[in-house]
Order: structure tokens, then sequence, then C-alpha cells
């Protein structure tokens, strides 16, 4: 009877122990969510706005962008691998001839770039194709700011990628869904800049 | 069985002595001067050690062949990882690099240090030297930050 006594007492510890922990669990929770929305109020007030023109030029570029981006938000290295490829070809087909000599020189250099990242993307594993698709961000925004685009394009930010250095990326949404950690963190960001096509 | 035995130690010995025959290119072309890292950015002489210690050997046009790379399977190894660390990054035309692909590069040299991915791991087995000591790394990561921000 003892015995009893003493093993229901230890098990109503131990409940209670898991109990007092799940709660705890349920209130960090609770104080993070609450933290994203205090980030996430003050940046939706400072916002920038800017204007590139509106152009198809980059269309299937963007396109191509834009799905291993999405890729990425759902941890899916495979199509991501496979929108890398699309990103080569479409980098293959832009003309620059077009463009004014002074803009030449620049597109090329982004372009140039722009394929070495795609290349580390259709042939690395999640995390590396993640690095290199943070890098590719800043190229597609430079392409954009000087070749246009089509939709209107939302520059998203997470302070907390790369050990809190931070990491950018392109959105043709303004909902935030994160590449940079995929279903680990998928709503760390904020809309830091809304790029609109005149 | 015994004979079996004898007979497969026997192929891999003809291979091993074989193999012996293939000469590896050797990567020590003279440089075109004015376009490496060290002549363009004139490092201290720490960081320029740590350079020469553990990433050149792969990533420039002046290899340092220690003399078991003479002996094979070790030095098509080596001349592998050769070829692909300079499609990577070369160091010694690092001035041929548009102002872009300069600050991707650094970019991307502070990444692989950081998360201690150079030099690799299996150059590191017979280079034991080259492995970044913790402060190597902090000499080196606080040399290309500063570089990089100059971009
Ligand atoms: C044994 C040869 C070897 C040594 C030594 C070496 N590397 Fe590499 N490096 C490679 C190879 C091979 C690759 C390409 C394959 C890969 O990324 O694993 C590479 C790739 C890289 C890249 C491109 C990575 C990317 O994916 O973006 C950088 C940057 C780099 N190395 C920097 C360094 C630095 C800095 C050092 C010295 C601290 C160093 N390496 C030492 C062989 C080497």
């Amino acid at each position: 009877m003892k015995r009893v006594i003493l093993f229901s007492t230890l098990f109503a510890f131990t409940l209670a122990a898991c109990n007092s922990k799940s709660s705890n669990q349920s209130n960090s929770e609770h104080e993070h969510a609450e933290g994203h929305d205090h980030s996430s109020m003050p940046s939706k007030s400072m916002k920038n706005e800017s204007s590139a023109q509106k152009s198809n030029n980059t269309t299937v570029i963007l396109d191509a962008y834009l799905s291993i981006k999405n890729a990425l938000v759902k941890d899916d290295q495979g199509a991501a691998r496979k929108a890398g490829a699309a990103l080569a070809a479409s980098i293959d087909n832009f003309d620059i001839s077009s463009f004014k000599a002074s803009e030449q020189q620049e597109l090329k250099d982004i372009l140039e770039v722009a394929k070495e990242h795609r290349e580390h993307i259709s042939n690395s594993k999640i995390d590396h194709q993640r690095e290199h698709f943070e890098a590719l961000s800043k190229d597609i925004k430079d392409l954009v700011t000087i070749a246009g685009a089509d939709r209107t394009l939302y520059q998203q930010y997470c302070p907390m990628y790369d050990g809190n250095k931070g990491g950018m990326w392109l959105s043709a949404s303004d909902e935030v869904m994160n590449p940079l950690f995929g279903s680990k963190m998928p709503k760390c960001g904020s809309v830091k800049e809304t790029i609109s096509m005149k | 069985m015994i004979k079996v035995l004898k007979i497969s130690i026997g192929v891999f010995i003809v291979a091993l002595v074989g193999i012996q025959f293939f000469p590896i290119q050797r990567n020590e072309s003279s440089k075109p001067p004015g376009t490496g890292f060290i002549e363009l950015y004139k490092p201290t002489p720490a960081v320029k050690n740590i350079l020469a210690n553990s990433c050149l050997d792969c990533h420039s046009n002046q290899t340092k062949y220690p003399w078991y790379s003479h002996v094979q399977p070790v030095g098509l190894l080596l001349q592998y990882h050769i070829e692909q660390g300079k499609s990577e990054l070369n160091l010694s035309e690092f001035g041929d690099y548009s102002d872009r692909m300069k600050k991707d590069k650094l970019r991307s040299m502070i990444s692989q240090i950081e998360d201690e991915e150079m030099p690799l791991p299996s150059y590191l087995l017979i280079h034991k030297e080259a492995k970044l000591t913790v402060n190597n790394k902090e000499v080196l990561l606080e040399f290309l930050t500063k570089l990089k921000s100059t971009f």
C-alpha cells in the first residue's frame, strides 16, 4: 500500500512537472508571437517606397527567382535545384543590347554573379542553396533597379538569419513567408521596401 | 581461396604502381602581375601567412607541392581539388573579377571560414598545419570583413 502511495505521489509530481513545463512552453510561444507583432508594427509604418520602370525584360528571370524562393519556403531542395536551371536559361536569354552603354557593363556583372549563385543553388544542400539565394536576392534587386519588372516587389528582411547577421529576399506578395529558414521559422521577417513599377 | 587472395593483392599492387605513371599537371604557372589578391590588398604578414598556409594551394596559380604529392593517388586528388577550388576562387587572378564579383567572393570566403568548411577536411588530414586556429580565424575574418566593406 505504502508503495502505491509513493508511486502515485511520484506520478502526480511528474504530471505537475510536465504540466508546468508545457505551460511554460506555451507562455514563451506566446511571447514569441507577440514579439513578432511588435517588430512588424513599427517597420510597417516606416516602410520605404521606391519605384522602377514597368517592363517585361525581367519577367522570365523573376519567375525563376520566385520559384526558387517558393521552393525554399517549402524546404524543397529538389524544386529549388530545378528552378535554378530555369534561372540559368533565363539569364542566358536576357538581352542587354537594348540598354544604354553605361548600364550594359553593370548588367553583365550582375548576371555573371547571379549565374554563379544559381550554379550553387542547382548543386548543393539546402543550407548552401539558401546562402546563395540570399546573396542572389541583392543582385536581382539591382537588376530590377536598372531593367525594371512587370510586378510590384516587396523586399523582406529577417534579422535572425545567419547568426543574427540578417538576410533579405524579394517577394511578389507583401505577406512574409521566409525562404531562408523555411518551416523552421516561416514568419520571421517584415517588409522593408515596396518597389512598385511605373 | 589463397590463390584468389594472392591474385587480388597482385592486381592491387600492379594498379598502384601503374597509377604512379600518370603525371599530374602541376599548378605553378607564372602569375600575371598586378592581379593577385596579396599584391592588390597588401594584407599584414600574419594574414598573408594564413592565406599561404591554408588557402593558396587550392585557390591560386602557385601550389606548393609536398613530396607525397608525387605519390598517387594523393597528387591526383590534389589536382582535382585545385581544379575545382580555382574555378570557385582564384586569388592569383582576383583583380580580374568585377567589383560585384569581388564583393561576393569575399562574402563567400567569410562564410566558408565562419562555418569551418574551408580548408577542405580531406586536405587537413595530411596538412595539419593548414587548420585555422581560433586566432587565425579571427585575424583573417577581420581583414576580409573590412575589405568587403570597401566594395
Ligand atoms: C584542398 C584544397 C583547398 C583548400 C586548401 C582550400 N579550399 Fe576552398 N575550395 C576547394 C574546393 C575543391 C572548392 C569547391 C568545392 C566546394 O565548395 O566544396 C572550394 C570552394 C571554396 C569557396 C567557394 C565556396 C562556395 O560554395 O561559395 C571559397 C570561398 C573557398 N573555397 C575559400 C577558401 C579559403 C578562404 C580557404 C583557406 C582558409 C580555402 N578555401 C582552402 C578547395 C580548397
